[in-house]
């Protein structure tokens, strides 16, 4: 039944302030994010972008309104929808100590995997993302990008319908930002909903189809890339940016 | 359950990779043990076997202050030496520093003639009572000069009780043959011979001296059966070092947000947790208790003796490490940081110990510390450990000690729930 809905992500309505921060709340927010869409959230500093990714993600809970994922409401988040959606998060997820190998076989099992599936999804992913010579090496010896390849591989061990990256190539060199971008793509193709979130937005021009903007709790503007920049009359994404949120520090 | 133990492995990978926290856990614990039990079986020896050195000045030359003297070194508890007889207190002093003697006594000059004229006037009094003709000696009963003992301070009080004890016995006893000798001679008017004399004065009433345990076995308390259990338990308890600190950096570094988004249920990363750490603190209990049992006797150290119901042991020691891995993980749950889960952990079981009795025998202590130690985890486990290994108890003999444990746990656990709940981690 759920599966069978349109949207990967419907926001109806939605209300959040957390308890000891009242600067970051949403009011009355809608969003709907297609299927197999390659969907970018973007928005200055303290906009509200992670905050409204943990809410995607059930990692926080709505006060008001309603999120659903495939169908599902994310309020009453189970092992069912867990399965659905990969997370990404910014900060490197995983343990230090343990080698790509080791961390894949522990998030893969935790992720509802079984031990031949891991192993097939392990070989794949370190093959693919470059990590097979160093399989087997502690984390906490690679570098930033290697790092970052393992975060996403992760993320993906589960083949998640929706996938969620949250600053997915901060701090990595052009060649892993590229190998990270074209994995995405591919897994896209493959009917892999992405909702993404970057402060690089000529990276973003490259990824995403469809984006949001959010400033102050409130999204600002969304739609298809080319029909928004042509709308607003820019180049590019950047320089809508710049237009719609203003050229001031953000805190 | 592919999960459980796809996380114990995760877990143990881990621990085997922090050296430092391994340290911490075994090497740390099994130096105090050696140490703490050589130095307190040292204390043991000098109290029970090795005689307090004592030096003697006697400036009396009567055959009274030899007997005393001769009285003394049969008692068993000193090593008697003399020293010249004219030497001043200052003079005393450094010899007694000299020789590491605990004990110096000056026999005044007279000491001789005043027990003799004493014994005589008891004689005297003696004689008239049954109605025969005595002589008295016109002093006073209690006019010997006294006797001078000097003592090392760092002797403990119970110690000096004892040397004052068995000195006063030794005086008796000479006392006590100079007026039977009086007497005898008063009457027969010949010497008391020796046999009747030992006879009347050295057939005391033998002490059986009997260690009561639970199990009939006659098993002396050693430094190794008193050290070895509280020091196995305060490594368990230490294992917040390495288990804390693992919570801590599992709460604050990314992995638990991604944790959170999986279709798993922390509690089995809970669970693997306690189950990994379980093992651990087994694995302390079996080293340390090998160590006692094997190493020690290379290190002129008594062997631990093990309890005859090991079953009551393994459970013993399970319950106890569920009570310490149960405390680490709640630290580890309220804390901020992994120094203030290392810091806090620490200073906490080192109160605890103390406190529960097992730096500082609980019975030596007074008032609000005794209650303290009655209301400390650590001392519930260590009542269920000396019964087990000093009073040959039963699992039936520590089952009041293990119930609390068990309660004090489930209220741990309890409260990490709580924790965690709080602080939106499940």
């Amino acid at each position: 039944m759920a599966l069978n809905d349109p949207f990967a992500i419907d926001i109806t309505d939605m209300e959040f302030q957390y308890p000891d921060n009242p600067d970051v709340s949403f009011s009355h927010l809608n969003l709907k994010i297609k299927k197999g869409e390659r969907f970018g959230l973007f928005g200055p500093n303290g906009a509200g972008k992670t905050t409204l990714m943990n809410l995607m993600t059930g990692l926080l809970q709505v006060d008001k309104g309603s999120i659903t994922l495939l169908g599902y409401d994310m309020s009453k988040r189970n092992k069912t929808v867990n399965k659905l959606f990969g997370f990404v998060p910014q900060d490197f997820s995983f343990y230090h100590e343990l080698s790509p190998a080791e961390n894949l076989a522990f998030f893969g099992a935790w992720s509802g995997l079984n031990k031949q599936e891991i192993c097939k999804r392990t070989d794949e992913l370190l093959n693919i993302l470059g990590l097979e010579d160093v399989r087997d090496k502690q984390v906490q010896k690679f570098s930033g990008g290697m790092k970052r390849r393992v975060n996403l591989a992760i993320g993906v061990i589960h083949k998640p319908k929706v996938l969620f990256l949250d600053e997915p190539t901060v701090g990595v060199d052009i060649q892993t930002r590229h190998a990270i971008i074209n994995y995405l793509r591919a897994l896209n193709d493959e009917g892999t909903t992405l909702i993404y979130t970057s402060h690089q937005l000529s990276e973003a021009e490259e990824l995403c189809e469809q984006v949001a903007m959010i400033d102050d709790g409130k999204i600002i503007t969304e739609g298809n890339i080319h029909t928004l920049l042509k709308e607003h009359q820019h180049e590019s994404l950047e320089d809508l940016f710049i237009n719609l949120t203003g050229k001031e520090y953000r805190n | 359950m592919f999960k459980l133990w796809a996380t114990i492995k995760k877990d143990v990978k881990i621990l085997l990779r922090d050296k430092v926290g391994i340290s911490l856990m075994f090497v740390m614990p099994i130096i105090l043990v050696i140490v703490v039990t050589s130095i307190q079986n040292s204390t043991f020896q000098l109290v029970n076997k090795n005689k307090l050195s004592i030096l003697i000045c006697n400036r009396d030359t009567g055959k009274s202050s030899a007997e005393l003297i001769a009285a003394l070194g049969k008692i068993g508890m000193f090593k008697v030496s003399q020293t010249p007889k004219n030497l001043s207190e200052k003079q005393i002093n450094d010899a007694m520093h000299n020789n590491d003697a605990m004990l110096g006594i000056v026999i005044p000059g007279n000491f001789s003639a005043k027990v003799s004229a004493k014994s005589k006037n008891a004689a005297g009094k003696a004689l008239t009572s049954f109605g025969l003709q005595g002589d008295t000696v016109k002093s006073k009963a209690n006019d010997i000069d006294p006797l001078t003992l000097y003592y090392n301070p760092v002797l403990q009080e119970s110690l000096q009780l004892s040397v004052k004890g068995a000195l006063q016995s030794a005086l008796q006893m000479i006392e006590s043959r100079q007026t039977l000798r009086t007497l005898y001679y008063s009457i027969n008017e010949k010497e008391l011979p020796q046999q009747l004399e030992n006879e009347m004065l050295n057939n005391k009433t033998v002490i059986n001296e009997v260690p009561v345990s639970k199990d009939g076995l006659r098993r002396t308390p050693n430094a190794t059966q008193h050290n070895v259990p509280a020091w196995t338990i305060f490594a368990m308890f230490f294992v917040i070092m390495s288990l804390g600190g693992s919570v801590v950096r599992e709460k604050v570094s990314g992995s638990f947000i991604r944790l959170k988004t999986l279709p798993t249920n922390y509690m089995v990363g809970l669970l693997s947790k306690q189950i990994t750490y379980m093992g651990v603190t087994m694995l302390q209990a079996f080293v340390i208790f090998s160590i006692g049992i094997w190493l020690f006797p290379f290190m002129n150290l008594p062997a631990l003796n093990l309890p005859s119901d090991l079953t009551a042991l393994v459970v013993t020691t399970l319950i106890c490490g569920w009570c310490a891995v149960s405390y680490s993980i709640c630290i580890g749950v309220f804390a901020e940081t992994q120094e203030q889960a290392n810091g806090f952990g620490a200073v906490s079981i080192v109160i605890l110990a103390a406190v529960g009795g097992l730096m500082v025998p609980s019975f030596a202590m007074q008032g609000i510390f005794k209650t303290a130690a009655n209301l400390s985890p650590m001392h519930w486990c260590l009542e269920a450990y000396y019964s087990l290994f000093l009073q040959g108890g039963k699992l039936k003999d520590v089952l009041s000690n293990l119930t609390l444990l068990v309660i004090i746990t489930v209220v741990i656990q309890f409260v990490t729930y709580l924790g965690l709940r709080r602080k939106n981690l499940i």
